[in-house]
């Protein structure tokens, strides 16, 4: 059974109060990563986005009316692996030919996304919590805002990092990950307000 | 039972729809229709399929863009500047791009795609260039390693100046599923338009020069793509001083041969010639003769490891300490001095500094650069 939560509550939610990289820390190797760069941030977080939205409709189809039927639960990891990497290539494809200009700002980090976890992570969460159709469509894209704010907020800290005395030892990833731990606990000011499961 | 099959049906076959959507969707999106390619200011305008990549479209409306590589990205030759906007530059090209190539928008044929119509601009002497399609002639063993071949191109003829390569096309053979592509300096003379002749030597583990080394018979059909390059004898009265080992012996053949043909006898001529043991040096007789008629010539060839057996009475030492012994003491530096080289990137990067320690400036030094 679906748990109650009305579209709003998880949509806002899964944005904030359970942030999927903050509160989850799904989706770590590339968040650290591209985040030195704001453009860059902006164009992962714009592809984790529609990524999100469109596997996590897929998988949510494939896991009710193929896996769970057949009693297959247990493929359920290769099968969304199989199904995220299809549906990026077929995105980048269509991506390519309708829109160059997204195409070319997404560049490199379409592909990088198949094996980024916070998508498959949204996915199992989606299998875990029992959410509906209606619910996990609201939940990717709310989950794929979420990983956009936090990097594009990140980047942004990132920037006034450069300039600040940082000592030498903690340069580089060291400062992030403070970083990243200090935003990860005024997230946790939200969390409570709202459950998710 | 059923449990067994159910498993690997369903993943497989979720698996075979994903990849039948894949294969459709790539059919209907990647359809570009026709695009038209505007090649120097309109000088020619080519209609082609659009999606593939410029340079198989170039070549398959018969004009060859140089490409030692094939078309993998790793030579960087098969560059044009491209005048239609289609976005940055893409990070397989940055690498073989200079600022002032990027400045002009200079792109990496075989790396984009054709997907409007665009507008490019290449070196008018490329229009020259040429697939022909020919029967080997001949094949002759050089030395242990260095075969000759001797390519007819029957009717067909090339136009081309003394020093500059060919591209061969090798076809699948063996274990090597696609067609392979490697340039080769041709050693026949412009005179002789109706064949092309190169020198291939072994390297163990290379795919041209295996294919050349054990499948190639007489008779056989190959297919060159060429004239190709920028190494030639520059129009000048200065002295040539021209250094080579192993294959590298080719574009000095033609070009000795052409100058003599042409009774070019305004400058002075000193070929080395470098090679480890007797094994390993050829056209001993022939150049010795061409230097008894032709009195501006002179030859040195020198034996880096010279055996009991070969009787050498010529220099010995490495090509690059004979080279600095003649360039002190017994060519006058009087007059201007070129270098050209051809050989191994090693002994060319060892060749230009001694080169230049003696006097010529780097810009007088030629060379092909076959990476």
């Amino acid at each position: 059974m679906a748990p109650d939560i009305n579209l709003v509550t998880l949509f806002i939610a899964s944005i904030f109060t359970s942030n999927i990289l903050l509160s989850n820390f799904l989706g770590m190797c590339s968040f650290i990563s591209i985040s030195k760069d704001m453009k860059s941030s902006n164009g992962l977080g714009l592809a984790v986005t529609v990524v999100l939205g469109f596997t996590g409709i897929i998988n949510w189809l494939v896991l009710h009316y193929i896996l769970i039927p057949y009693g297959l639960l247990y493929l359920r990891y290769v099968v969304f692996i199989i199904v995220i990497a299809a549906t990026v290539q077929v995105l980048e494809m269509v991506i390519d030919r309708i829109s160059p200009a997204l195409y070319m700002a997404l560049g490199i980090f379409l592909p990088l996304i198949t094996v980024n976890c916070a998508i498959l992570g949204v996915v199992l969460f989606v299998e875990i919590r029992k959410y509906n159709l209606m619910q996990t469509l609201f939940f990717s894209i709310g989950s794929g805002l979420g990983w956009w704010l936090a990097i594009m907020a990140l980047s942004a800290i990132q920037k006034k990092v450069q300039n600040a005395p940082v000592p030498a030892g903690l340069k580089g990833p060291g400062i992030t990950l403070i970083t990243i731990g200090f935003m990860a606990m005024a997230f946790i000011g939200f969390s409570g307000m709202v459950n998710v499961q | 039972m059923n449990v067994i099959f159910v498993a690997p049906l369903i993943v497989s076959g979720i698996a075979a729809v994903l990849a039948a959507l894949i294969s459709i969707l790539d059919m209907i999106v990647n359809n570009y229709g026709i695009v038209k390619i505007v090649i120097n200011k309109g000088k020619k305008e080519l209609e082609v399929k659009g999606g593939g990549n410029l340079l198989q479209l170039l070549a398959g409306n018969d004009i060859f863009l140089p490409s030692a590589c094939g078309g993998r990205g790793s030579c960087g030759a098969c560059k044009c500047v491209v005048k239609t906007d289609i976005g940055p530059l893409l990070p397989t090209e940055t690498p073989y791009m200079t600022k002032d190539e990027i400045d002009v928008n200079t792109r990496l044929s075989c790396q984009i795609k054709v997907k409007k119509d665009i507008e490019i601009e290449i070196p008018d002497v490329l229009f020259n260039v040429k697939q022909l399609e020919g029967v080997v002639e001949k094949i002759s063993d050089i030395t242990h390693d260095i075969k000759e071949l001797y390519i007819s191109i029957g009717e067909e003829t090339i136009e081309f100046e003394a020093g500059m390569y060919v591209q061969l096309v090798v076809p699948p053979y063996g274990k090597i599923k696609g067609e392979t592509q490697r340039a080769y300096s041709m050693s026949s003379p412009p005179s002789d338009k109706n064949h092309v002749e190169i020198l291939v030597r072994l390297v163990p583990g290379g795919i041209a020069t295996t294919w050349v080394h054990t499948e190639l018979k007489e008779g056989d059909k190959v297919k060159v793509i060429g004239p190709f390059g920028d190494f030639h004898r520059m129009e000048t009265d200065a002295t040539m001083i021209c250094i080579a080992g192993g294959s590298g012996m080719a574009p000095f053949k033609s070009i000795f041969k052409d100058m003599y043909e042409r009774k070019i006898n305004n400058r002075e001529v000193w070929y080395f010639f470098g090679a480890r043991t007797g094994k390993d040096m050829f056209f001993l007789d022939e150049l010795r003769e061409l230097e008894k008629k032709w009195d501006k010539f002179h030859f040195v060839p020198a034996l880096s490891e010279p055996e009991e057996s070969d009787n050498w009475s010529g220099e010995t030492g490495l090509i690059t300490a004979v080279l600095h012994k003649y360039l002190k003491d017994k060519i006058s530096s009087d007059t201007d001095r070129e270098g050209y080289l051809c050989g191994g990137p090693g002994m060319i990067a060892a060749c230009k500094s001694v080169l230049t320690d003696n006097g010529i400036p780097l810009e007088k030094i030629y060379f092909d650069n076959f990476a």
